[in-house]
């Protein structure tokens, strides 16, 4: 009697696999922000992809008859001054957000966590230099680091994603440097060397995986970051130069109609604040259901 | 703790090494001829090869680029960050012109953030659950993913177009006006202060939380003390130390933001001038902002880093 429950403690203390995704499934969908978020999301990525079917009007046909009009229900969100309906540039919009968000992410996730690995697997000189490296980059405030490389390099969508994905960078290596210092202390690494495996085997099939929560973690996070941070910079002027619509210049654009059309500036701001908001609530969520110091519970 | 201190200024020169290398080579080596650094576009389509190449030799960007660098570096150090390019200024005069509207800007907006970012972390963390936590940590989550520099603009349409509270923008030195100042900055610090807010009740709020479990302080409750003195005297003494820590990241996104806010109202500052400066490609005005910038920050970093060492006795031995 006593020992079953002893047996069955213990099982309940190291559930199998199976339960671990239902669990993981159970906390990260059981929270409605997170639900949310991820709606908005997928809102937002079917926007850019279907942007041609989904828009009423071309987004940079001007019409001149019809500028700067309230919205009506002919124009949901009404037109600006050169008479571009603002619902169809919004929709548009989220392409850029969403290329930007996409690639920065993977160039300052590839490179940061790259870094990082060499720099917390084999420490010593390389270690201490990138550190140190990192250090200095991350003494410049990211958006004026993003700001002068976009400035050096010129405007553009390529430029852009540089720029940004250049500033996330040390982000990603401090984590990586931190996970890695970690994970290579432990008991399958060492498992690992013993049976004579390569550095880079050891790095690639036993290390990274093992820091792969805190760096999907990261890497939604910084998804909102990134495409708040483009904002930013094509409101101060320094980004996809116009026509292309952006969510950043439209927010610039409408400035000089506030007044009288304040719709024009405040329906970009929306946007971008949803979405940010969602990828933020998503990777709280994600943060809380791969913890595995909740592995077991609930 | 000496060792530690010396370490820490070590490790603070070398990265403020790092920048300057970092500054200077980004400024050589990307697309474009450095020649840009001393002469505007207008000037360089128009002037003839001869020219350029005379310019070239008497700025010294005819020499090796290491050369160049220890040039440049001298330079620096004795305070000679060049001319700008756009008006001829001498480019350190007009950072130190600008400096005090951002500076007050800035730690008016830190100083904000702090306190309440702390006052309402705290508070979120010991009623944990209750209505007031959801509504801190909602507008947490709001705060952290509000575009700054389009909450500008709406507290601009609110409260200065239509119920025309406030001034729409500008900036007047409050040793001129005190109390049009205090009208002007009311907007633009509020938006400055906001992510940092957002961010310190964040990390308030999450290392509140860690400490309150720990056994002292349920020693602390055990022994009949009141809730005030639970939280005042045991928990924030070692909540607030991670807190603290924040302070370099805060004031760089407070510069981050200043760029955005000074350019939403119109503010004479260091952001403003960074801004204008990269539009125009103004490099000697760019370089000296950034290397502004970036001191700013490691001063505040090596700060945080000692007052850390000071208030928390394990970090000294490590």
């Amino acid at each position: 009697m006593q020992r079953e429950e002893v047996l069955k403690s213990a099982a309940s203390e190291a559930p199998p696999r199976v339960n671990e995704v239902k669990r993981f499934f159970k906390v990260f969908l059981g929270r409605p922000l997170v639900v949310f978020g991820l709606v908005i999301i997928l809102v937002c990525v079917i926007m850019a992809i279907f942007a041609p079917q989904i828009a009423p009007y071309d987004p940079l046909k001007r019409n001149l008859s019809e500028a700067l009009q309230q919205p009506s229900a002919k124009h949901i969100l009404g037109t600006d001054s050169m008479g571009r309906d603002t619902l169809s540039r919004l929709i548009y919009g989220s392409r850029i957000s969403l290329i930007v968000g996409v690639c920065v992410v993977l160039i300052a996730g590839g490179i940061g966590v790259t870094l990082g690995a060499i720099a917390g697997y084999f420490g010593g000189l390389a270690g201490t230099f990138i550190g140190r490296a990192m250090d200095a980059l991350m003494t410049v405030p990211m958006l004026v680091l993003a700001l002068t490389i976009s400035a050096l390099l010129g405007g553009g969508l390529k430029n852009i994603i540089i720029a940004l994905g250049f500033s996330l960078i040390p982000g990603y290596t401090r984590l990586m440097t931190s996970q890695v210092l970690v994970a290579k202390e432990t008991d399958y690494v060492l498992a690992a060397r013993a049976m004579g495996a390569s550095d880079l085997k050891i790095i690639l099939r036993h290390v990274v995986p093992n820091c792969f929560s805190p760096i999907l973690v990261m890497v939604t996070m910084m998804m909102g970051t990134t495409i708040l941070a483009e904002a930013g910079l094509s409101f101060l002027g320094i980004g996809v130069p116009p026509p292309t619509p952006a969510w950043g210049s439209m927010v610039t654009d409408g400035r000089e109609y506030l007044l009288t059309f304040p719709i024009l500036s405040i329906a970009p701001g929306v946007a971008i604040m949803l979405v940010v908001f969602a990828f933020n609530m998503v990777g709280d969520g994600l943060r809380d259901a791969l913890d595995p110091r909740l592995r077991g519970v609930l | 703790m000496t060792g530690y201190i010396i370490r820490r200024l070590m490790q603070a020169v070398i990265v403020f090494f790092l920048v300057l290398i970092g500054i200077f080579f980004a400024m050589r080596l990307l697309p474009g001829d450095p020649i840009m650094m001393v002469v505007s576009k207008q000037m360089a389509s128009t002037a003839t090869e001869a020219d350029i190449e005379k310019l070239r030799h008497e700025y010294g960007l005819d020499k090796p680029l290491l050369v160049q660098f220890f040039n440049w570096l001298g330079g620096v150090f004795r305070g000679n960050f060049g001319v700008s390019i756009t008006n001829g200024r001498d480019v350190l005069s007009d950072i130190m012109r600008r400096l005090p509207v951002t500076l007050h800007l800035g730690l008016l907006a830190m100083v904000i953030s702090f306190f309440f970012g702390i006052i309402l972390g705290t508070i979120s963390a010991v009623r944990r659950g209750t209505w007031i936590d959801t509504v801190v940590t909602s507008l947490a989550n709001i705060g952290i993913t509000i575009p700054v520099f389009w909450l500008g603009i709406v507290l601009m349409y609110i409260f200065a177009l239509k119920l025309g509270w406030l001034p729409v923008f500008g900036y007047t030195s409050p040793f001129t006006n005190f109390l049009e100042n205090t009208r002007q900055i009311i907007m633009p610090v509020f938006c400055l202060s906001v992510t940092s807010v957002a961010v310190i009740a964040r990390q308030a709020r999450s290392s509140m939380l860690e400490v309150l479990h720990q056994d002292y302080i349920r020693t602390a409750w055990s022994k009949g003390l009141l809730e005030r003195a639970v939280v005042m005297r045991h928990a924030l003494k070692n909540g607030l130390i991670p807190v603290i820590v924040l302070a370099g990241l805060g004031l760089s996104g407070i510069i981050g933001g200043s760029v955005l806010i000074e350019t939403v109202f119109n503010i004479p500052g260091m952001g403003r001038l960074a801004v204008t400066a990269m539009l125009n490609q103004d490099y000697p005005v760019v370089q000296g902002v950034v290397l502004f910038f970036a001191a700013m920050v490691l001063l505040t970093n090596l700060v945080v880093d000692l007052a850390y060492g000071w208030l928390d006795p394990r970090i000294k031995y490590q």
